[in-house]
């Protein structure tokens, strides 16, 4: 099992809103839902390698800020052209305050 | 005998218009006709970066596997020739006939041709990916590269060129670059990354005269002056391919002509992309006509759509994005519907051009910065654009006024 790496703290990240977190050279997008759930995929759209954290959260959508590429960032299905390789998920939990993503 | 779906052109529009066709389900006979021997495939990289690298690779749309996995048929490397409405019928240059229920003209743009003589085979254009193949062949330090046209294609292609050490100069007749759709405040940060990155530029210089031997091309331009080229690169504009529609007796009006659901003036043929005008209803249903690559996908999988009869109305809001250096502009909405701007600073230098119209309305949003610092609120505005919002210039302008809050307004 890997461990749970720290990605920030719980208010680091508005309501329906996206960051980035970088750790042990790999890049990841870390979520916060409308409900005020935390999220947690790969960091770069897979149509061009843009990265994600500079896209819209719109309900349980990130849009790509290049191309529109649409995923579910709770499930990481891609929602249609450009994009058509899902994105990869990583558990997260909230523990006193912190983000923890388990990375695998 | 079901006839099934012909498309002719297979880029972007094409090819996103025959796989919308069977994500919808449609179950009969889909035909792509394309006249370049690839797969279809995006062209935004062929003026980028991306062909900066030694060995450029085509980016295509669908691999010949999904082609084959949804059953469309793709042919390639031939052209349509004549369309018989009558019988349903397109004509393709090798002599065989496709018949056809509904046809999708998606025949794309071409570049604009400079109208004067001396130009020879060191004077090219760019559309394709063996133009841009034969281009970068050119693009090595030590190379002089002039570009003819101070338009997104040559100042993509401009950034490319210094990428790769080749010196390049600019040639814009107007007075300044990006005079079509971009903000005077945009195109100078524009201008001084490339005069920065070493870009000669050149604006208000009309070409006097061309003379190209074949292993140099000589510029004089109206003021005198002469550039010498090992390659002179032409990106003037574009203009739609129509002779097939045209030919066929369809109405055009800058482009095929078509109506909001984009459906030709024959019913059973549709155009979309880069080579019809439609009417843009977030504008009262004014007839543009757009090149660009997100336009050519949404309004692709619409005629997909209306050829299976959904009688949707087109409703996006156009956006375009230019890459050069580290910088990226985006633009949603058409400039030229404001009448006064409001300006929004952001982190990095980043800023966002809001363009109101007299009463109010957000008519179009123009933003610069370094990666992709204004993505997202360029899109926050295309979404207030597209539902008329009228927000107060003060909540524009302020950085703690998250535009995401004027959507619910």
């Amino acid at each position: 099992m890997s461990d749970w790496v720290e990605a920030c703290a719980a208010g680091d990240i508005d309501e329906e809103d996206v960051m980035r977190f970088d750790h042990g050279g790999r890049t990841f997008a870390i979520y916060r839902s409308p409900d005020d759930d935390y999220f947690a995929t790969d960091g770069l759209c897979t149509h061009e390698k843009v990265h994600l954290a500079d896209g819209l959260v719109m309900d349980d959508i990130i849009e790509c800020p290049k191309h529109n590429g649409r995923f579910n960032y709770k499930t990481g299905d891609a929602r249609g052209a450009p994009v058509c390789v899902n994105l990869k998920t990583y558990p997260v939990k909230v523990d006193a305050g912190k983000v923890l993503v388990q990375i695998g | 005998m079901v006839h099934g779906m012909v498309i002719i052109g297979a880029g972007e529009c094409g090819g996103r218009a025959a796989l919308a066709l069977r994500d919808l389900g449609y179950g009969g006979p889909v035909t792509l006709v394309g006249d370049e021997p690839h797969l279809p495939y995006e062209r935004p990289p062929l003026s980028k970066e991306a062909m900066a690298s030694d060995t450029p690779e085509i980016k295509a749309i669908a691999s010949d596997a999904i082609l084959t996995e949804k059953s469309i048929r793709h042919i390639h490397s031939v052209q349509a020739v004549a369309i018989d409405r009558a019988a349903h019928m397109v004509r393709l240059w090798d002599g065989s006939a496709l018949p056809y229920e509904k046809l999708l003209l998606a025949t794309g743009s071409t570049p604009r041709k400079l109208p004067m003589p001396g130009l020879g085979s060191r004077c090219v254009y760019l559309r394709t990916f063996a133009d841009a193949l034969a281009i970068r062949a050119h693009l090595s330090a030590g190379n002089r590269i002039a570009i003819v046209g101070g338009g997104f294609i040559g100042l993509e292609l401009a950034a490319a060129a210094r990428k790769l050490g080749a010196a390049v100069t600019v040639i814009e007749a107007q007075p300044r670059i990006l005079m079509r759709g971009v903000p005077a405040e945009i195109a100078e940060i524009i201008h001084d990354a490339h005069v920065a990155e070493g870009v000669d530029i050149l604006c208000g210089n009309g070409i006097a005269s061309i003379a190209d031997d074949g292993n140099e091309v000589r510029i004089a331009l109206a003021g005198g002056q002469e550039i010498s080229a090992d390659l002179a690169i032409i990106g003037i504009g574009a203009v739609p391919v129509t002779g097939l529609a045209a030919e066929a007796g369809l109405t055009i009006d800058n482009g095929i002509a078509v109506d909001a659901e984009l459906r030709s003036s024959d019913p059973d043929i549709f155009a979309a992309g880069d080579c019809c005008s439609f009417p843009l209803a977030v504008y009262g249903g004014r007839r543009v006509r757009l090149e660009a690559w997100r336009n050519a996908q949404e309004q692709g999988a619409l005629a997909a759509r209306n050829m299976l009869g959904a009688g949707e109305a087109h409703a996006a809001v156009p956006w375009f994005w230019s890459d050069q250096y580290g910088l990226s502009l985006q633009i949603a909405g058409l400039s030229d519907e404001g009448r006064s701007i409001v300006r929004r600073d952001l982190d990095d230098g980043a800023f966002i051009l809001f363009h109101l119209a007299e009463d109010g309305r957000l008519m179009a949003a123009s933003g610069i910065g370094p990666g992709n610092a204004v993505a997202r609120d360029i899109r926050l505005a295309e979404m207030l654009i597209g539902k008329r919002a009228k927000p107060a210039p003060e909540a524009l302008r302020s950085q703690t006024v998250k535009l995401k809050s004027l959507l619910a307004a």
